[in-house]
């Protein structure tokens, strides 16, 4: 009970962060049709912002700014990178984000080191919130949840019942129509571009305290979110919660359950100490997002939610 | 001499190698109404496409005296040109009101027309308004998409094929529409197949044949020219 109760939390958590960080994704990659692979190293770049900017003033001075210069930053690469190569095809601009993840990576070695800095969980939130079954909860994972949902229902509010949103939403699928009809579809372009990436360095700035803020942060994430984007499906916000949250939940389980091949199989005849049957289920843990990716591109190559194939 | 709205002068466009207008002129005055005819393939939608920049155009292309070549969609809208596409293109996953509120350049300066006045204009659209563009009939989504392009208050439109694929009924209905939207002062440049409907709201038509322009003229003019009509729109 314990450990569904808390791997119910921190998947949820887990989940919402993922959501975070793939949302943006999403936005860009239905509207440009282009995956960018620099999408983590600006989650990345969050991190070390908040970490570099609480150390100047506060954790919540950075909660504020960090996004803010992660997007711009973002606006910036869209406006003068990626308008100017998009017009060379996808492959250009595909081989452009990657070779930007890369320079982004370097960047934030030279600068900050090659080594996890010490950015820190704010000490106004550093306590046990409440104890389950005679465990603390920490309140920061509480304050993460809160922050995920927040940006979940503002991005929902603005997409769906603002007219900026509906316009956002209709390039995304008929971007030369929104032209037509006199909205600046370049400027569309490079907000969402920014926001999107906004919301990556959001995640970074409360995630990358609770988890580790490294130079391998991006890597590692990176191709997550692009499980989370093609599971949940091209264009749908929707699919890529719902990703996002299978995922969160299953990764954390996965971690949670103590059990071996041989507990399972063990009626086969499985013997724990063979090879197979000493493999544990939390070892699979890391695998499970990409065999979401690998089976839901076989049997449902739209993804969960999706209006149309890859 | 009033100046033209839309004046085009040696038009050129291409589809990769393929040369398909081949100097394209012609000139719409405020308030007119042009029918564009010609067979399939001439090069009436390039035309528009080229105009609207959709299609890379050669040539000068001048909106109220000044260039348009060039210049990206949203700018070519907000001088005062609308068009409206052969393929449509309503937001499916939108309801009828919000298809129309999207047509409002800029909510600082509404135009001319409301949304509510769009749907008394249109009691068709008025019983759909809150129900999702992608379910409407095809005359419906012609019909919204002409209105779309009317809330951004444009001086021309141009409209690209509205009847193709629509039942005769229709297609009647959507001329009635057209000439009312020609009644309240917007020109209109009608890229259109059917003559019954290009002459009974038309000014003026142009024929095309061959990427180029082959015959001007008025509605009258143009029913006396058994073979203009024979050679380049019989089939």
């Amino acid at each position: 009970m314990e450990t569904i109760v808390f791997s119910l939390l921190n998947g949820v958590i887990y989940g919402l962060l993922l959501f975070m960080l793939s949302s943006g994704l999403t936005l860009i990659f239905s509207m440009m049709g282009v995956l960018n692979f620099a999408h983590a190293s600006f989650y990345m770049l969050g991190a070390y912002f908040a970490y570099t900017i609480s150390e100047a003033s506060s954790f919540w001075v950075a909660l504020i700014f960090a996004p803010i210069l992660v997007g711009l930053v973002g606006a910036l690469v869209e406006k003068y990178g990626l308008r100017t190569v998009h017009v060379n095809g996808h492959v250009a601009e595909l081989l452009f984000t990657f070779g930007l993840a890369y320079l982004i990576d370097e960047v934030v070695k030279i600068i900050w080191g090659r080594n996890a800095v010490d950015y820190k969980v704010p000490e106004l939130l550093d306590f046990p919130l409440f104890e389950l079954f005679g465990a603390q909860y920490p309140a920061y994972r509480i304050f993460t949840l809160f922050v995920a949902l927040a940006m979940l229902a503002g991005l929902w509010f603005i997409l769906n019942r603002t007219r900026a949103g509906l316009i956002i939403q209709a390039a995304l699928s008929h971007p030369h129509m929104v032209g037509h009809l006199g909205h600046n579809v370049p400027r569309i372009f490079m907000t969402v571009f920014g926001v999107g990436c906004a919301l990556a360095g959001l995640a970074g700035v409360i995630g990358g305290n609770y988890l580790v803020t490294d130079p391998a942060m991006g890597v590692q994430m990176g191709p997550i979110v692009f499980v989370v984007v093609v599971v949940g499906g091209l264009g749908s916000l929707m699919g890529a919660f719902l990703a996002a949250m299978i995922l969160g939940l299953l990764q954390t389980f996965a971690v949670a359950i103590d059990a071996r091949f041989a507990d399972i199989f063990g009626w086969l005849g499985l013997d724990a100490t063979s090879e197979l049957g000493s493999i544990t289920i939390a070892s699979l843990a890391p695998m499970i997002p990409f065999l979401m990716l690998v089976l839901v591109l076989m049997i449902r190559p739209r993804g969960l939610l999706g209006d149309r194939e890859l | 001499m009033t100046q033209a709205m839309l004046s085009v002068k040696d038009l050129n466009a291409y589809y990769g190698k393929s040369h398909v207008l081949r100097g394209v002129n012609m000139e719409i005055m405020p308030g007119e109404v042009i029918a564009l005819l010609g067979r399939n393939g001439v090069g009436r939608s390039t035309t528009a496409k080229a105009i609207m920049g959709e299609v890379e155009p050669k040539g000068e292309i001048t909106f109220k005296g000044q260039p348009i070549s060039g210049l990206e969609s949203y700018q070519i809208a907000r001088l005062g040109l609308g068009y409206v596409p052969e393929s449509r293109d309503i937001f499916p996953a939108m309801t009828v009101r919000q298809n129309l509120i999207l047509g409002i350049k800029d909510m600082r300066h509404p135009g001319k027309h409301t949304v509510d006045q769009m749907l008394d204009m249109f009691p068709n659209l008025r019983a759909r308004a809150d129900n999702l563009a992608g379910v409407l009939s095809g005359g419906e989504k012609q019909m919204l998409t002409m209105c779309r392009t009317l809330m951004g208050d444009p001086e021309l439109i141009i409209i690209d094929e509205p009847t193709e694929g629509l039942a005769p009924k229709i297609v009647h209905q959507i001329g009635d529409v057209i000439a009312e939207i020609a009644k309240t002062g917007v020109s209109i440049l009608l890229v259109e197949q059917k003559l019954s409907i290009a002459l009974r709201i038309a000014d003026r038509v142009y024929v095309m044949g061959h990427g180029e322009i082959v015959y001007s003229g008025t509605p009258e003019e143009f029913k006396t020219r058994d073979d203009v009509r024979a050679e380049w729109l019989e089939v």
